[in-house]
C-alpha cells in the first residue's frame, strides 16, 4: 500500500507490504540504515527513532501506520561534516564501543531531553507538581530502554549530562 | 626468531613517544561514522543489484532427527526463491570431528538430517523480500523424531570427564596440606549458562561475481573464515573475498561463523544475486555459542595469620556432544596466590545443548567468582582485612612454575584502590550500615588475566600526500583498533594523527588474528610498528639517495620523523615532497611479529582490584551498586579513552554475572529458557551507578616490542565476586549460586529474620 512518511525533512511516498515495519522501511527500501535491528521486539532500543518528535522502536510499529507522519532518524540529526552536540559529546565522551546500539541510543536522548523539558514525570519522578530536574537518577532511569552490551552506560550518561547540563 | 631480550632492551618511536600520540585520551577514528549511524555494519552494505532475502528455520528439540519434510507450501508461498533443507541443500566440505578456534575447517549448513541440539539450523528460504521470506519460513513443515537427551547440567555432574589432553596440576600433597591446615574453606559455587547478546546479529550479505565470493559478515577472526567458508564452499580462498569493517559487538561469540555465512553465500550463488541473512535475536540464544555453566569447588586451608598452606580449585563445566571447549575456570588460580600444596583441574560434561564457547574473559570471568569469594570467606574467618589476606600471599614468583613476573603490580592496584574508594570505612562485620531500608557494604576482589601474542602482519604505505594508510586483516569489535593502529601509526612514521588512514576487515589485507583473548592490540599493533619502522627504513633510504632531496647522502640512520617533516639536524624537508618526487603512487612496506622464542620464560599477566558499594533492599532483596572502582595493571596504554572504557564495559559485565545474567535449560527440549532481551537480562543504565577505572603506569617491555598488554577480558575479572562480597558485607548473606537474584537474598533474609 502506498504510505507518504516525512523522513527527516522530506516526504517519501513508498508502495509497502503491509507487513513491512517502519524500521525495515527505513533501512530497506529508504536505504537509512543508521536505525539498527538488534532484537526486532522492541526489546533492546536500537532502532529507537522520532516520530512527530516523540521516540519509539521503530521496529513495533509498522510502516503503513505512518502515514503523514514525520520520522527523525540518526540521519536526520547530523552528519559526519555536522555533528549536533548530542553526537559531537558521544564522539568525545566515548559513549560507544561498537557503535551498533549508538544511533538509537542518539536518537532516544533526543526525545528523553524533550520529555523532560515537557515535564514528563519517569518512575524516578518523586515530585509530579513541580519542575522536574534530570537528576542521574532520572537519566538513567529514562535511558533504560536502550540496551548497550558495550557497556558505555558511564560514559552515555557523561556525553547526555555535557549537553543537557548540571540538574538544576 | 625474536627475543624478549631484544624487545625489552630496544627502544622504539612507540616507547619514545614524542609526539605524545601514544596514551592520549584520542576520540574514536570511525566514531563520525558511528554516530551518524553511517559505518555500513554486514546486513546493510550495499550489493551491486537488489539483494533477495534469507530466513533460517530452527530445531524445537534437543536431539533427534529430521523424519518428514513438506516444503511445498513454503515453495509455493508469494515472493519464495528457494527453500533448503538437508534433503536438497547443496553439497559443502564434511563436517570435522572436532573443532578449534584456529584450524580452518569446513562448516557446512543443513548437512545431515541429524539435530544435535535446540535451534540448531535445518531450513532457509530466500525470498525476494524479508516480508516474503519470513512468511514463507513460517510454512515449513518438518517433521521430528525425538530422541532421549542430556540437557540439565546439575543431573549429569559425575559424568564429568577430563578435557582431552588435560589433566590435573598438583604442586606439593594438597590433601596432607589441606587436613593439617588449621583455618579451613570449603564450598562450592555455580555459575549458569549465559549469552553474549550483542547487539548486533550475526548477519551476511554475499554475491558472486563470475566464480569470486563477495560477502560481508560480522566476525571477529577474518582469515580464518575466509580460509573456513572456502572449505566450506569447496573453492579456492583466492575467490573468498570476506570483509568485516563494522561488527556489533562480539565478545567471543563471532570467534566463529554460523549458517548465516554459509547459506548467504550459497543460496547467492544459486539464485545468481546477491542474498542477505541475519539471524533473529531468539537464534543467537540457540544458533550461536553460549558461555557454559560451571560448579567450582575451592577448597583454602591457612595458618592462623593468614598465610595459604593448600589451595584447590576443581571446575565441572559442560559442552555440547561433538565438542570440547572447556571454561578452565580453575586455570587462573595457578597464577595468583601462594600456597605450597596446589590441586586445580577441571572435568567436562557433554551434554545435548547448543555449542560452548568462548565467552569475555573466558575461565576468569566464572572462576574468579567463586576463589575471590572464597578468600573473603577465609579472610572473614580469620578476622582479617581481604586486601591484607591477599597481600600476605602474595606470591614472589610465579606460583605455580616459579618462573619470574615479567611485571606484577596486583598489590599496588589493590593498594591505591583501597585508598581512592576509601576501604577504610568498611565495617568488618556484615550488616552494620543501614540507609533507610537499604543495607549497605563495600566489597572488593581481585582480578587477573592472561597476556597474549600471536602472530601478525601489517603493510604501511605512504602516499604522495605524506598520508600514511595501515592496512592490516585485523577487526575493530568496539575494542578500538582503528584508532590505536592510527595512533601507532602516527608517531611511529611521525605525521599528524589527521594524515593516518586505517584499512581493517578485510581478507585481502595482510592477515592478523583478529579479536579474541585480549590479545588483539598487542598482536596487530606490534605488526603495525614493525611495518612502520620498515616503512621509516625504506623513506630513509630515498632521502639519503635523492639528489633532490636535503638530507642527500646524510646518514640515515640519524633521520628523524616529526610533524609530517624528515630531517637529519637542520637540514629537512616535508615526508610529502620526497615521496612525490620519488614514489608517485607511494611507497609501501610490510611488517609482521611473532611471539618470542623465549616468552615463555616469564609469567605475564594483567591485574588489577575491584571494590565496589551496593545496597540491598532490606524488602524487595533488591541489590543496587552504588559505586565501583577498578584499578588496573595492564602494561602501557596505548589510549586512555578507549582502554578505559573498555575496562568499564568489563567492569559492568561483572555486575551482570553478580546480580542478573543467566540461562536456565528446558528439561524437556533443551532450549534456554530466556531467548530474548526481555528474558535475559544484561545490565542496562539503571542498574549502573557511579563506576570509573583507573589505569596505573606500567610498561611490561617482556610482553611485546610496544611494552603493551591487552585490557578487553581484565575489567570482567574479579568484578562480580566484589560484587558478592559487597552484597555479604551489606546483608550477612552469602549466595554461591549466581545470579545474586532478589528471590534468593529475599529468603535468606528471612531467614536471619531481617
Amino acid at each position: 500500500m502506498k504510505t507518504t512518511i516525512t523522513v527527516n525533512g522530506e516526504a517519501r511516498t513508498l508502495d509497502l507490504d503491509t507487513r513491512t515495519t517502519l524500521l525495515d522501511a527505513l533501512r530497506e527500501h529508504l536505504g537509512l540504515t543508521g536505525s539498527k535491528k538488534g532484537c526486532d521486539h522492541g526489546q533492546c532500543g536500537a532502532c529507537t527513532v522520532l516520530v512527530n518528535g516523540t521516540r519509539i522502536n521503530s521496529c513495533l510499529s509498522l510502516a503503513a501506520m505512518h502515514d503523514g507522519d514525520a520520522v527523525t532518524t540518526i540521519e536526520g540529526i547530523g552528519s559526519v561534516g555536522k555533528l549536533s552536540p548530542l553526537q559531537t559529546a558521544f564522539l568525545t565522551e566515548d559513549a560507544f564501543q561498537c557503535g551498533y546500539c549508538t544511533p538509537g541510543q542518539i536518537c532516544s536522548a533526543v526525545g528523553m531531553l524533550q520529555e523532560v523539558a515537557d515535564n514528563w514525570p519517569s518512575q524516578e519522578t518523586t515530585d509530579l507538581t513541580g519542575k522536574i530536574s534530570l537528576t542521574d537518577d532520572e537519566l538513567r532511569e529514562r535511558m533504560s530502554g536502550n540496551i548497550c552490551r558495550c557497556s558505555a552506560y558511564p560514559q552515555i550518561v557523561a556525553a547526555i549530562r555535557s549537553v543537557a547540563g548540571e540538574p538544576a | 626468531m625474536s627475543s624478549v631480550i631484544d624487545w625489552e632492551a630496544a627502544s622504539n618511536p612507540v616507547k619514545e613517544n614524542r609526539a605524545g600520540n601514544i596514551g592520549k585520551a584520542v576520540d574514536r577514528y570511525e566514531g563520525p561514522l558511528k554516530v551518524t549511524g553511517t559505518a555500513p555494519y554486514a546486513y546493510e552494505v550495499a550489493p551491486p543489484s537488489p539483494p533477495a532475502y534469507g530466513v533460517l528455520v530452527s530445531a524445537p528439540i534437543a536431539r533427534g532427527r529430521i523424519a518428514a519434510i513438506d516444503i511445498a507450501a513454503a515453495q509455493a508461498s508469494p515472493g519464495v526463491l528457494l527453500v533448503w533443507t538437508h534433503a536438497n541443500a547443496p553439497a559443502q566440505g564434511p563436517r570435522p570431528a572436532r573443532y578449534d578456534f584456529f584450524t580452518p575447517a569446513p562448516r557446512p549448513s543443513l548437512d545431515s538430517d541429524q539435530v544435535h541440539y535446540f535451534g540448531q539450523q535445518v531450513a532457509v528460504v530466500v525470498a525476494d523480500t524479508l516480508e516474503n521470506a519470513t512468511a514463507g519460513a513460517a510454512l515449513v513443515n518438518l517433521t521430528f523424531e525425538e530422541d532421549a537427551s542430556s540437557v540439565i547440567f546439575h543431573d549429569h555432574y559425575a559424568e564429568g570427564v577430563q578435557p582431552p589432553g588435560e589433566s590435573d596440576v598438583e604442586i606439593g600433597d594438597f590433601e596432607a596440606g589441606f587436613a593439617a591446615a588449621p583455618v579451613k574453606i570449603d564450598d562450592v559455587w555455580r555459575s549458569p549458562l549465559q549469552n553474549h547478546c550483542q547487539m548486533e546479529p550475526c548477519a551476511t550479505t554475499a554475491w558472486w561475481e563470475g566464480d569470486k565470493l563477495t560477502v560481508h559478515t560480522s566476525i571477529q577472526m577474518v582469515r580464518y573464515a575466509q580460509n573456513s567458508l572456502a572449505e566450506t564452499l569447496m573453492i579456492s580462498n583466492k575467490n573468498v573475498h570476506l570483509l568485516t569493517r563494522y561488527v556489533g559487538g562480539g565478545f567471543g561469540g563471532k570467534g566463529s561463523f554460523y549458517d548465516d555465512l554459509v547459506l548467504a553465500s550459497l543460496a547467492a550463488r544459486e539464485l545468481r544475486r546477491p542474498v542477505k541473512i541475519a539471524y533473529s535475536r531468539q537464534q543467537m540464544m540457540h544458533g550461536t555459542v553460549h558461555r557454559p555453566a560451571t560448579e567450582m569447588r575451592v577448597r583454602l586451608g591457612a595458618t592462623a595469620d593468614g598465610k595459604l598452606t593448600a589451595m584447590s580449585m576443581m571446575t565441572t563445566t559442560h559442552c555440547d556432544r561433538r565438542g570440547n571447549f572447556t571454561e578452565h575456570a580453575s586455570n587462573f588460580a595457578r597464577n595468583l596466590y601462594a600456597a605450597p600444596n596446589r590441586l586445580t583441574g577441571h572435568r567436562l560434561v557433554r551434554l545435548d545443548l547448543p555449542v560452548a564457547s568462548a565467552m569475555r574473559a573466558p575461565g576468569e570471568a566464572s572462576g574468579t567468582l567463586s576463589l575471590e569469594v572464597a578468600m573473603d570467606e577465609l579472610a572473614e574467618k580469620l578476622g582479617m582485612d581481604p586486601v591484607e589476606l591477599r597481600i600476605r600471599n602474595e606470591p614472589p614468583t610465579d606460583p605455580e612454575t616459579g618462573k619470574p613476573f615479567s611485571i606484577r603490580q596486583l598489590v599496588r592496584c589493590m593498594r591505591e584502590g583501597a585508598q581512592t574508594f576509601g576501604w577504610d570505612k568498611r565495617q568488618p562485620t556484615p550488616g552494620q550500615v543501614r540507609d533507610g531500608r537499604w543495607l549497605v557494604g563495600l566489597g572488593m576482589a581481585a582480578a587477573i588475566r592472561g597476556n597474549f601474542l600471536l602472530p601478525a602482519k601489517a603493510s604501511f604505505t605512504v602516499d604522495a600526500d605524506g598520508v600514511i594508510t595501515v592496512k592490516q586483516g585485523m577487526t575493530d569489535i568496539g575494542t578500538g583498533t582503528y584508532t590505536v593502529l592510527a595512533q601507532i601509526a602516527a608517531e611511529t612514521l611521525g605525521v599528524p594523527l589527521g594524515d593516518v588512514r586505517v584499512e581493517i576487515g578485510d581478507s585481502e589485507l595482510p592477515p592478523a588474528p583478529g579479536s579474541g583473548g585480549q590479545f588483539g592490540a598487542a598482536t596487530a599493533g606490534s605488526a603495525a610498528l614493525d611495518a612502520g619502522m620498515n616503512l621509516r627504513k625504506a623513506i630513509a633510504e630515498i632521502a639519503i639517495s635523492d639528489p633532490a632531496s636535503p638530507l642527500f647522502g646524510g646518514p640515515s640512520e640519524q633521520i628523524t620523523f616529526q610533524d609530517g617533516v624528515i630531517a637529519i639536524a637542520n637540514r629537512s624537508e616535508r615526508l610529502a615532497d620526497l615521496i612525490r618526487r620519488n614514489r608517485p603512487d607511494g611507497l609501501t612496506a610490510d611488517g609482521e611479529v611473532r611471539p618470542a622464542a623465549d616468552a615463555s620464560q616469564w609469567s605475564s599477566h594483567t591485574y588489577g582490584a575491584h571494590y565496589v558499594e551496593v545496597g540491598v533492599d532490606t524488602v524487595t532483596g533488591e541489590v543496587r551498586t552504588r559505586r565501583m572502582l577498578g584499578v588496573f595493571a595492564a602494561g602501557r596504554i596505548l589510549n586512555w579513552k578507549t582502554a578505559r572504557s573498555q575496562l568499564t564495559g568489563g567492569m559492568i559485565w561483572g555486575v551482570g554475572s553478580a546480580l542478573t545474567e543467566g540461562n536456565s535449560v528446558d528439561p524437556h527440549h533443551g532450549s534456554l529458557i530466556n531467548q530474548d532481551l526481555a528474558g535475559y537480562l544484561v545490565p542496562v543504565q539503571a542498574d549502573i551507578g557511579e563506576l570509573d577505572a583507573v589505569m596505573l603506569d606500567e610498561v611490561d617491555d617482556k610482553a611485546n616490542p610496544m611494552g603493551i598488554k591487552g585490557v578487553g577480558e581484565l575489567g570482567i575479572s574479579g568484578a562480580g565476586a566484589a560484587v558478592a562480597n559487597a552484597i555479604y558485607n551489606a546483608c550477612g548473606v552469602r549466595v554461591r549460586d549466581y545470579p545474586i537474584t532478589p528471590d534468593k537474598l529475599i529468603a535468606a533474609l528471612e531467614a536471619q529474620g531481617r
